[in-house]
Parts: structure tokens; C-alpha cells; sequence
């Protein structure tokens, strides 16, 4: 089994081929996405495959150390240049090509129209514990 | 055998081994290894006195688990017999100390819903979407801190209000239904203090809680206060809450909890949202924003005013207010749609999306969005037709 994240983009993605923002689809176009999804979820929990998925927040602060005694130090929100992730999906899967295969499914949630948004999702496997049996 | 009727009893039975001068922690883990007990033995033997049976098993636990030299030395100490205290003061101290101004708010909530409600770790862990590992963690943290505090000694009724608060707005979910367990607690505190703003807090929960299957629609998104079916709220949890609240009233000591009870008793009042008494609602957010002096009431104030005095006033009164404050957008949105002013209102709704904090309200006012532009571009093409 390996885990992968399926990472889903605000901005920084190429961009998708049905790229309609959500405020100007028809009600019945938002429930039947939204269904999708979950359901996309739903089905993954019956086969084994869901770990865990969360939406974000679009605004997003940078935080480092400043040294002893300092309060962090903070940056942003950037502008509209930065890459901007939206949410994640985690599953774990048999192979890459599975992986692959459901990344697919998840890019073909329904848009504007009732036609598959074709989303750019970007998928990263886990670097995973080390092997027991190594020879 | 009803796991709710026996977790009620787990405040008395940690009240009497504390009592019994067991220290709290070690009384606190003891009684949860008798709930598990009873759990997996009372469904084919139950015991003829519950109570009972759980006191000696926890003080068993108790025993067993403290037979370091110290700890028996200290144990040749400790009472065998109750002190003549009730069981009605020891549930209050209890929730008292685990509502302990020293705690951390996520702290309070998990050690009451654990010592005072009974639930275990795993039950508490998944209701609130953490690790078991985590909570256990939090929990344990949370004993030690309140580890020196006297329990003899009376707390603030009002810190204890604010975490059966938390515990009722929490929306996660998990086998435990937060909503239902908050009620409980707050209906036993009731039961133990005699105080009007308790009773204000279970009133406004019972008329929240009357709504709760007209809130979601079947596929999950929101459906607002107004286009509620109020044919599907709970007729008799807004008879209790409204009769409760009245009590509380009567008593004319007036409180934050109470105020809103009273609000969310007005709308239960309204058989059709047309109906609703919005001058009253506006003078009852008066009276709150003299209680508490919060933003957040400012901001549904201006709500009230918009449906009480027209748009104009509501968007008047939200212009005093800071345009920061959470859900600011989502309410200049709404106002401005009731204003005629759809170009600006869809592009308000856009932003406040963009705002929300949770996904529920962030596809609701999305869908908002959606529901205006659709009806522009409806109206320009009738235009355009003419």
C-alpha cells in the first residue's frame, strides 16, 4: 500500500478546460458538483482506499522564527502570483496507477454545464517508513 | 440498559470517591474503568442499585490503582464512610472544577465531557475529529492543572455556562451527538443550581436544538431561518424552552443567555418568517448589546433593523460597525440584496465565499451568488429581447 496526497489548487495549477467560477453556475450545477464529491468520498471509504481529506481557507499567512526573546515574524497574504492550495485529499492505494486512476475521477467533477471541470489536481506520494526486510 | 441514564450517574459517583478523599485524577480515571465495567457486564446481569454498584467498583479501581507506599499510607487515612454531603453539591463542584478558569476552553470541554458526562476518551476524541492519543493527552494535561484546586470551594456558575455553550455550538460529529449531550448537562446543572442564567442556557438550547431538522436540506447545504419549514420544528422542545425561559424571566435577574433565549423564542413564536416580531428582536439586541457589549451582536443587531426598518437602516446601522468582523460581508451581502442592489450584493456574497469558515457556509453563500447572477442575466436577456 502507498499513501498519496491529492492536492487541490486555488491558484498555481494550469488552468482547468472547463474554468468557470463556482457564482456563475446554476444551483442544480452547484448540488450535482458538490454530490460528486462527495460521493467520490464516499466510495473510497467503502473500498478501503479514504484516509482523511480537508477544504482550506484561501487566506494563508507565512510565519518564521526571529530569533530568542521575538515574536515571529509574519508575511502576506501574497498577491496573486503565489501558488495557493485549496484542500487535500489523502488516500492509500495499491499502486501509482491507482493513484492516477482516482486523481482522474476527482478532476472530473462536473462544472458549468454538467460538464467535467478537467481540474489540474496534483498528486505527491508519502515518503514512507523504511522496510523491515531490506536484502 | 441506556448508556445516557448511566453516564448521568458518573458525577455523584466521582463526587462520593472524592469525598472519600481519593484526589481527583486517580477518582476521575478509577469511575471510567467502572462505566466500561458496567457497560460490558449490565446488559445480562444488571445490578439492582446502579449507583451503588458503581461506587464500590470505582473505589475498587481506586484501591488497585494506588498501592504505592505513599499512597497507602495516605489510604489508611481516607474515609470509608460518605461524609453527609448530597450528591446535588458534589455534581455542582464537579462541574465547577472542570470548568476551572485555569483550563484552556478545548481543555474545559473534554474534561467535563469526560468527568461530569461520562463519555470516554475514544467517544470525545472522535466527536471532536482528533487522535485518541491526542485527547487522552489533552485530558490528562487538564487533570494535573486543576490537580491543587480545593473542591470544596464554590466556582463561577458563569465559566461553566461557557463550556456547555461550546459544547452545544461545536458542530462535529461522531457516535455522540454533542447537541443532545450539552442538553443533558445543562438540564443537570439546572437540577444542581438555581440560577436564572442556567436556565436561560437550557432554554436557548432546547429552542435551537427545536429547529435542528429544518436547518440542513437532504443533500446537506443550508437552508436559512427564513425558508425553514417550520412545520418540521419540535413543537415540544419550544413549549419546554419558551416555559423555561419565562421562569428565568420572571426572576428578573437578566443575562446574556437569557436575551438570546428570548430572541430564538420570538422567531419559535413565528408560525411564517413574515410573521416574526423583528421591533422585538431589535429591542432584545439592545438589551444584549448592553449585556455583553460584543461586535458579534452588533453585527446581528443590523440584521434585525434591515427586517424591522427596511434595508436602508440595516445597512445604516452595519456602516457603524468594524468590516472585519466575521460574517460582516455575508451580512452587507444580504442587506444589499433586500435593497434591490443585486450587482453588488452577488459580488458581496463572492467575497464573503471567500470568507467563510466553515464549508457549509461557504457553499451557501456561494449558491447565493449564483442565485443573483443567474437572475441578472435572466433580466438582461429579457431586456434584450424587448
Amino acid at each position: 500500500m502507498a499513501k498519496y496526497l491529492l492536492l487541490k489548487h486555488y491558484r498555481g495549477a494550469p488552468p482547468a478546460v472547463n474554468d468557470v467560477p463556482m457564482d456563475q453556475w446554476t444551483q442544480e450545477e452547484i448540488s450535482a458538483h458538490i454530490q460528486y464529491m462527495n460521493d467520490f468520498a464516499a466510495r473510497l471509504e467503502q473500498t478501503g482506499e479514504y484516509v482523511d481529506g480537508q477544504a482550506l481557507a484561501p487566506e494563508g499567512t507565512f510565519v518564521r522564527y526571529d530569533g530568542e526573546g521575538r515574536p515571529p515574524v509574519t508575511d502576506g497574504p501574497f498577491a496573486e502570483t503565489k501558488d495557493l492550495i485549496a484542500g487535500w485529499m489523502v488516500i492509500d492505494v495499491d499502486s501509482y496507477e491507482r493513484a492516477v486512476e482516482l486523481a482522474g475521477e476527482l478532476s472530473a467533477a462536473p462544472g458549468k454545464g454538467g460538464r467535467p471541470i478537467h481540474e489540474w489536481l496534483e498528486l505527491r506520494p508519502f515518503l514512507s517508513a523504511p522496510p523491515t526486510i531490506t536484502e | 440498559m441506556n448508556e445516557a441514564l448511566l453516564r448521568s450517574l458518573t458525577p455523584e459517583v466521582l463526587g462520593i470517591l472524592v469525598r472519600r478523599g481519593a484526589d481527583f485524577a486517580a477518582a476521575e480515571d478509577a469511575v471510567q474503568d467502572a462505566l466500561v465495567e458496567a457497560l460490558r457486564v449490565w446488559s445480562a446481569d444488571p445490578p439492582r442499585d446502579p449507583k451503588g454498584w458503581l461506587v464500590t467498583v470505582a473505589w475498587r479501581r481506586f484501591l488497585d490503582a494506588t498501592r504505592a507506599d505513599a499512597a497507602r499510607r495516605r489510604r489508611e487515612d481516607l474515609v470509608d464512610e460518605e461524609p453527609p454531603v448530597s450528591a446535588v453539591d458534589d455534581t455542582l463542584q464537579l462541574y465547577f472544577l472542570c470548568a476551572h478558569p485555569s483550563l484552556t476552553p478545548s481543555s474545559a470541554v473534554a474534561l467535563t465531557l469526560r468527568a461530569v458526562g461520562g463519555l470516554s476518551t475514544r467517544q470525545i476524541a472522535q466527536a471532536y475529529l482528533v487522535p485518541e492519543a491526542t485527547m487522552a493527552q489533552r485530558i490528562s494535561r487538564a487533570k494535573r492543572t486543576v490537580m491543587g484546586v480545593r473542591f470544596d470551594q464554590p466556582g463561577d456558575v458563569t465559566t461553566v455556562l461557557r463550556v456547555l455553550y461550546l459544547v452545544f455550538n461545536e458542530g462535529y460529529s461522531g457516535d455522540v451527538d454533542l447537541a443532545a449531550e450539552a442538553i443533558r448537562l445543562t438540564r443537570q446543572l439546572v437540577a444542581a443550581i438555581n440560577h436564572p442564567e442556567v436556565a436561560g442556557l437550557l432554554a436557548l438550547m432546547l429552542l435551537h436544538h427545536a429547529r435542528r431538522a429544518s436547518r440542513t436540506a437532504p443533500d446537506g447545504s443550508l437552508v436559512p431561518l427564513a425558508e425553514q419549514d417550520r412545520g418540521r420544528w419540535d413543537t415540544s422542545l419550544i413549549a419546554e424552552g419558551i416555559e423555561t425561559l419565562q421562569a428565568a424571566l420572571a426572576r428578573d435577574r437578566l443575562g446574556e443567555y437569557q436575551a438570546q433565549a428570548a430572541i430564538a423564542a420570538l422567531h419559535a413564536d413565528a408560525p411564517r418568517a413574515e410573521e416574526t416580531d423583528w421591533v422585538q428582536i431589535v429591542e432584545w439586541y439592545d438589551e444584549l448589546a448592553r449585556l455583553t457589549d460584543s461586535p458579534i451582536v452588533r453585527l446581528n443587531r443590523a440584521v434585525a433593523v434591515g427586517e424591522a426598518d427596511g434595508a436602508r437602516a440595516g445597512l445604516a446601522a452595519l456602516a457603524a460597525l468594524d468590516g472585519g468582523l466575521p460574517r460582516h460581508t455575508a451580512v452587507a451581502a444580504h442587506l444589499h440584496e433586500r435593497a434591490g442592489d443585486l450587482a453588488t450584493a452577488a459580488r458581496l456574497y463572492v467575497e464573503a465565499a471567500r470568507q467563510a469558515t466553515n464549508l457549509a457556509e461557504r457553499d451557501h453563500l456561494t449558491r447565493q451568488a449564483a442565485r443573483l447572477n443567474a437572475a441578472r442575466l435572466n433580466a438582461a436577456r429579457l431586456n434584450a429581447g424587448r
